[in-house]
């Protein structure tokens, strides 16, 4: 047993998850103040997000370290590749996060608007597949990731719903054009963070079964042959 | 791609320990194969069948098929003369001290009763070359003794050596594991540009050097072929945890 090896891949584990919560809070945060346009939870996503970025850093000298003193083989090489990529994603999350926050400090500016799309809902939804996405991460199991990328479907239909009731807005009401362009950039940053927790979900799905299932390609199912020479498995 | 050694039932013993059980597998020609798995797995006794090598161990006897093209090992040709169609190559480099780098190459030629000197010169330059020994021995072939070289040399003379007498397939136990990693790059290297011409089977504990020149890996545990598949393959995404766990330094 590699003991030094398992404790840095603990180590690395352990920063993404508390890298994953960062995020995670991040966007509920960002979220909640547009729902409350609350300007305090606005500077709280500010500022949190150099603490995103500097967790970005350290796992990725952390994995580096990791690949280039370790040699890691098989799932663990599927692990660190997992965590780089999630890690990548989780910070482009904090970034959307941010977004939002700095489009609702411009929003609260303006007069309150009773806009015909539940952002509220879309975040809600959001915020399930980024949780389910790092939980999918905790467990190892791909079955908690694959539920996630079902769930891309659902934001993207939210994200289009409120493109078109929102364009309707802003032609038949002019006096809230701005407030429903926030809201449209708010749908669109919402929607892109689903899509980093889907990409988180396809990262776990690869580290657990070594499937790529980007891109809605399936992947090749084990070969019983290798190009006409035979492998065999013999069973113990 | 065509099979270069086919292997079926093998089963080996030392006295009444069974070293391997029912080792099936087609090894592609013209391409390295790594085996990997942990000490005592049987790999070397495996690559000791595929030459015969392992029958000169006293009470030592195996039973199976092993083909190599039209050769069948274990039946019709005697151990010397599948021995001359097989090269191999130990973890130890052992020329012969007393010989030039010259005569270890010819020795085996020598041995087989070739006499041209012409053809003789011709075919020690070639393995020379091929072993990618030549520019650094040229100068010195019959003056200098094969255990004057460096290790690393020595192992690349050694490799001419089995190259010389042009078998199909050269058998590699542990070729490097003495070496420096200067040397251990050079005989990689050659490795990859053997496989062209040969069937390669190298027998490593080091399991980066199996994915930087093997295509195909076979992995034993307990003289049992586990698990045998594209290098890649086994290395990313093994189909047997009891692969996983030994790849991944989990036991072994």
């Amino acid at each position: 047993m590699r003991t030094r090896f398992q404790q840095g891949l603990d180590d690395l584990r352990t920063r993404l998850l508390r890298m994953g919560g960062l995020a995670e809070q991040a966007v509920d945060r960002a979220c909640q103040a547009y729902i409350d346009r609350d300007l305090t939870r606005c500077h709280l996503v500010l500022e949190g997000e150099s603490q995103i970025n500097s967790a970005e850093r350290e796992i990725d000298e952390l994995a580096f370290d990791l690949l280039a003193m370790q040699q890691p083989m098989a799932v663990d090489l599927r692990f660190i590749l997992a965590v780089t990529k999630i890690n990548s994603d989780l910070e482009r999350v904090g970034d959307q996060a941010v977004n939002i926050a700095e489009r609702v400090m411009d929003m609260v500016e303006l007069p309150k608007a009773d806009l015909p799309v539940d952002i509220a809902r879309m975040a809600a939804a959001v915020s399930a597949m980024v949780r389910r996405s790092l939980e999918s991460f905790i467990e190892g199991k791909a079955e908690l990731a694959q539920a996630v990328l079902e769930m891309d479907n659902v934001v993207d239909r939210m994200r289009d719903e409120a493109f078109i009731t929102l364009v309707k807005t802003m032609n038949d009401r002019p006096d809230v054009t701005r407030q429903a362009l926030d809201a449209l950039l708010i749908a669109r940053n919402l929607e892109r963070v689903a899509d980093h927790a889907t990409n988180i979900a396809e990262d776990v799905i690869f580290w657990v079964r070594g499937a790529d299932v980007r891109h809605n390609v399936q992947p090749e199912s084990p070969p019983t042959e290798i190009n006409g020479t035979r492998g065999r498995v013999t069973e113990i | 791609m065509g099979v270069g050694i086919k292997v079926e039932q093998l089963n080996a013993w030392f006295g009444k320990t069974q070293a391997l059980h029912d080792i099936t597998m087609d090894v592609p020609a013209n391409h390295a194969t790594a085996i990997i798995g942990p000490s005592g797995c049987g790999k070397s006794t495996y690559v000791r069948c595929l030459n015969r090598m392992h029958e000169t161990v006293p009470d030592a006897r195996a039973t199976g098929r092993v083909r190599m093209g039209e050769v069948d090992v274990y039946n019709g040709s005697s151990a010397v003369q599948i021995r001359r169609g097989i090269g191999m190559v130990f973890q130890k480099p052992n020329p012969f001290p007393t010989m030039s780098i010259y005569d270890n190459v010819a020795a085996g030629l020598k041995l087989n009763g070739f006499r041209d000197r012409r053809r003789l010169d011709e075919i020690v330059e070639r393995s020379l070359k091929l072993s990618a020994l030549w520019d650094e021995v040229k100068d010195n072939l019959r003056k200098k003794s094969g255990a004057s070289l460096s290790g690393g040399q020595q192992q690349r003379l050694c490799i001419a050596r089995a190259l010389a007498v042009q078998p199909q397939v050269l058998l590699m136990d542990e070729p490097c594991s003495a070496l420096d990693p200067i040397s251990t790059g050079k005989i990689e290297e050659l490795i990859f540009q053997l496989k062209e011409d040969f069937t390669i089977v190298i027998v490593t504990h080091n399991m980066q050097q199996a994915s930087r020149v093997a295509e195909f890996t076979g992995f034993f545990l307990l003289g049992r072929l586990i698990e045998f598949d594209r290098t890649e393959k086994i290395f990313t995404t093994p189909s047997d945890k009891r692969t996983e766990d030994y790849i991944t330094g989990r036991f072994g």
